[in-house]
């Protein structure tokens, strides 16, 4: 590969073309990113590795990897870029052997197209972004729905067959490529029904409305109160954590008693559950701890003359930390806003950095139909009773899956964990995901596998394949069974 | 440098070597067809770097002059492109994928025995049928949404050697707008070369909603050098959409006429237009369309190779089909 500027030639057939950075030569196969030639469609296989994370080896570009051996270490065969022989009724694109430990292992792999598939998102956010079966649409089109809100966070349940192929046409384009691109990692603007509009993407903060969310909530406004009710004590004569799902006040609350925090009077709108804890004092919004609120005063009520004096400190923080104001009442027992205190501003701080970065994250989930499985072998209910029976591993893209009880085998998994661009589609549409079973050559043997199909993982070439260091935070697919899946 | 690839896919034939993706099949007696394969892989070993070798010549413009001394497949290249020489900017690259079908394709049908045989190669394809012999073939008008959207029937007698697609989605650079022109004609190398005039053809000079780039700027070393091609279409009128397909039915028809073609079809934004247009012609014979047609059909996902991932070019053409197959996907072949 010789360069100039931003072209470089490609050496990898006689035409020998002159590629742009961004753009691939003749062949659509091989592309200039960044400078250096890389395979865009390879299969790709994992290394054990130790000492550096997600590096990628170009393809035939710098002559790292000729198909041998790396240290002795086998690596994995994935199924991203292996292909598929659906809807052909015969075996796998690869069957391969390989001696692990001094046991023979067999791994299937196979390109699977999930017709039956989705995505569940979570998304680290007080903040409201639709109500609960509101309709998530992408490019306008409903692609699936809001489900449960869960501990700090939203959640989203995307795609499935009813979306994907019983809609309309666009429906399921749009339902597709909305799935495809969350699970490849990349950002997917969603706009709720009667909500928010927000941009996921797996392991990035979420975008709601044009801000970014940077913070998960630590607990709620009650548990905030609770958390951190000593750390107030007499730098305010009252706090207030407002939540858009219980509002703490701290005289009121168990932990204001137990610390002999006055009585303040302060009145509360909404709803009171117990003492110090308020529901509903506002509408859900993307203001203050997830409320409509912008000016948090809206929901004091104005205080009691008989328990409030001049001069009263009054703090008010979101369940955050993001956002915090100070007040001192004046003669009227009104509050006016004051310089909040140094150790206040602080104490906001510390809320805030008691939450945690929040975080996007996707998870794939689809159904390995009886035809992929028969891809393993000839009998596809045995392939079934073998990972239920926790003989046959199963992985996406090496990465370790959670498998659903029940029947089939319908799995999850969490898309960071994946090699990038491990997911494609057909037009049917249906998504293509990776999917290996890793088992003993034995246990293989039993289930009726594709034996006169195996072949030993020495014989594969480098021919369309790429080496990629296998993410850190998997299990090693070929490893017994303990930890991971 | 990775070399030729040849290697059975199902009942088929796969070769690559470099820009080439053929996907060939010979129908016949089994050993005949075996003997097929073999004379199709030990041709195909060579081509490309014949035509590498004359790759200067090859990407010169033909203007008047005689055909230079060159290989088989070049001069297949030179011939089918000379035709259009005298009245526009055209270079034997036009006709490079339907001559190395064509290469293919010939010594392939030699073997005795074999009574059809196709070589589809990235949606430009040569073909013979013995006698009595017919062949389904399903046209693909976007590479993005592969779909079959228009499906013809080619009989043997109707004179059509060659099947072709071009158009500024697919691989090779458009100088006009058409989704996908599909050719059929007596030979991969007049129908690659006819389909690249005609989907050129199909154009709105100057229309705001049209961006274009030089091909040199996409591709340094492309044929067509500092010309304009297509690189995005925005939102078109519906007569917009019509008066750019009438352009290039008037080429098509000249074509026709001429008999340098046997029939085309332009694809538009959802529009088609069929030369020639004779009903009889269309549904007796040769091209039986069937535009509502939706069905994917998965026998051009060629066995077992593999699904490409997504890869965003300059020409933001995601490729999320099949490698190999996917830009066969814009001529799927059943048989009949």
């Amino acid at each position: 590969m010789s360069e100039s500027a931003d072209k470089i030639r490609c050496m990898a057939c006689p035409v020998l073309c002159y590629i742009r950075n961004g753009m691939t030569g003749a062949c659509d196969r091989y592309a200039n990113h960044d400078g250096a030639l890389v395979r865009v469609d390879p299969h790709i296989l994992l290394k054990r590795t130790l000492d550096h994370e997600g590096a990628v080896v170009p393809f035939a570009a710098r002559g790292d990897w000729h198909g041998e051996l790396v240290s002795g270490d086998q690596p994995f065969v994935t199924a991203i870029g292996a292909g598929t022989t659906y809807p052909d009724y015969k075996p796998a694109p690869f069957i391969i052997s390989a001696e692990v430990d001094g046991v023979d292992m067999v791994t299937v792999v196979t390109e699977g197209i999930f017709s039956y598939c989705g995505v569940k998102v979570k998304i680290d956010t007080d903040r409201h972004l639709g109500g609960e079966c509101a309709v998530v649409r992408a490019d306008g089109e409903p692609v699936g729905h809001v489900t449960t809100g869960e501990y700090g966070s939203q959640m989203l349940s995307l795609g499935g067959v009813n979306h994907l192929t019983h809609g309309s046409k666009a429906e399921g384009r749009a339902t597709c490529a909305a799935l495809l691109d969350l699970c490849n990692k990349k950002p997917v603007e969603l706009a709720i029904d009667g909500g928010a509009t927000v941009i996921v993407q797996s392991g990035a903060a979420p975008v709601v409305n044009g801000v970014r969310e940077e913070r998960m909530r630590v607990g709620c406004g009650s548990a905030s109160i609770g958390m951190f009710a000593r750390q107030w004590l007499g730098l305010a004569d009252e706090v207030v954590v407002v939540d858009d799902h219980i509002t703490g006040v701290l005289s009121e609350h168990q932990a204001g008693k137990l610390l002999g925090v006055r009585e303040t009077g302060i009145r509360i709108g909404g709803r009171r559950s117990t003492p110090g804890r308020y529901f509903n004092v506002a509408a859900p919004g993307t203001g203050w701890g997830g409320t409509n609120l912008s000016d948090p005063l809206e929901i004091v009520g104005g205080f009691d003359r008989g328990k409030a004096w001049p001069g009263l400190r009054l703090f008010m923080v979101s369940t955050t930390g993001e956002n915090a104001a100070y007040y001192e009442l004046d003669a009227a027992l009104r509050p006016v806003a004051c310089a909040m205190p140094r150790a206040l501003a602080e104490s906001a701080e510390l809320v805030k950095e008691n939450c945690e970065p929040a975080l996007c994250s996707v998870l794939f989930m689809g159904g390995a139909g009886g035809s992929l499985r028969a891809g393993a072998t000839e009998n596809p209910v045995r392939l079934t009773q073998s990972v239920r029976d926790c003989l046959t591993r199963v992985t996406c893209g090496g990465a370790p899956v959670f498998i659903w009880p029940g029947g089939g085998i319908t799995f999850m998994v969490d898309v960071s964990l994946l090699p990038d661009g491990a997911f494609g589609y057909v037009p049917t549409p249906a998504l293509v995901a990776p999917i290996e079973f890793s088992m003993r050559l034995d246990d293989y043997r039993a289930m009726g596998g594709h034996m006169s199909q195996m072949r030993a993982i020495e014989s594969l070439g480098p021919e369309h394949r790429l080496l990629v260091a296998a993410e850190k935070r998997n299990p090693w697919p070929l490893l017994p069974q303990g930890g991971g899946a | 440098m990775t070399g030729p690839v040849a290697r059975r896919v199902g009942g088929r034939l796969y070769l690559q070597h470099g820009p080439i993706d053929i996907v060939a099949a010979a129908i016949g007696a089994e050993d005949a067809v075996e003997r097929a394969y073999a004379a199709g892989a030990l041709r195909f070993s060579t081509i490309l770097g014949e035509l590498c070798a004359e790759l200067p010549l090859l990407r010169r413009p033909i203007c008047g002059d005689a055909r230079p001394a060159l290989s088989e497949a070049g001069r297949r290249m030179w011939d089918a492109a000379a035709v259009y020489a005298a009245g526009c900017f055209i270079t034997p690259m036009a006709a490079v994928a339907g001559a190395v079908a064509d290469e293919i394709c010939e010594v392939m049908r030699a073997i005795p025995g074999v009574s059809r045989v196709y070589v589809n190669n990235g949606g430009d394809a040569a073909l013979w049928l013995g006698q009595g012999a017919s062949l389904d073939v399903g046209i693909v008008a976007r590479v993005d949404r592969p779909e079959i959207v228009a499906k013809a029937r080619i009989s043997a007698g109707a004179g059509v050697r060659g099947v072709a697609t071009s158009g500024w989605r697919g691989r090779s650079f458009s100088l006009g707008i058409a989704d996908a022109v599909t050719v059929f004609a007596g030979s991969g190398a007049a129908a690659d070369a006819a389909a690249t005039v005609i989907a050129n053809a199909v154009n709105l000079p100057g229309h705001e909603a049209i961006s274009r780039m030089p091909a040199s700027v996409l591709q340094p070393d492309s044929d067509l050098g500092g010309i304009a091609v297509t690189v995005g279409v925005g939102r078109l009128s519906a007569a917009d959409v019509e008066h750019a397909l009438q352009r290039g039915e008037d080429v098509a028809r000249k074509l026709v006429r001429q008999r340098h073609i046997v029939a085309a079809a332009l694809f538009l934004d959802g529009s088609c237009r069929v030369v020639p247009d004779d009903a009889e012609i269309q549904r007796k014979q040769f091209f039986s369309e069937e535009k509502n047609q939706k069905t994917f059909v998965p026998e051009a996902a060629a066995g077992s190779v593999p699904w490409a991932g997504s890869w965003d070019v300059a020409k933001q053409k995601r490729r999320l089909f099949l490698r190999g197959g996917g830009r066969c996907l814009r001529f799927a072949c059943a048989s009949a």
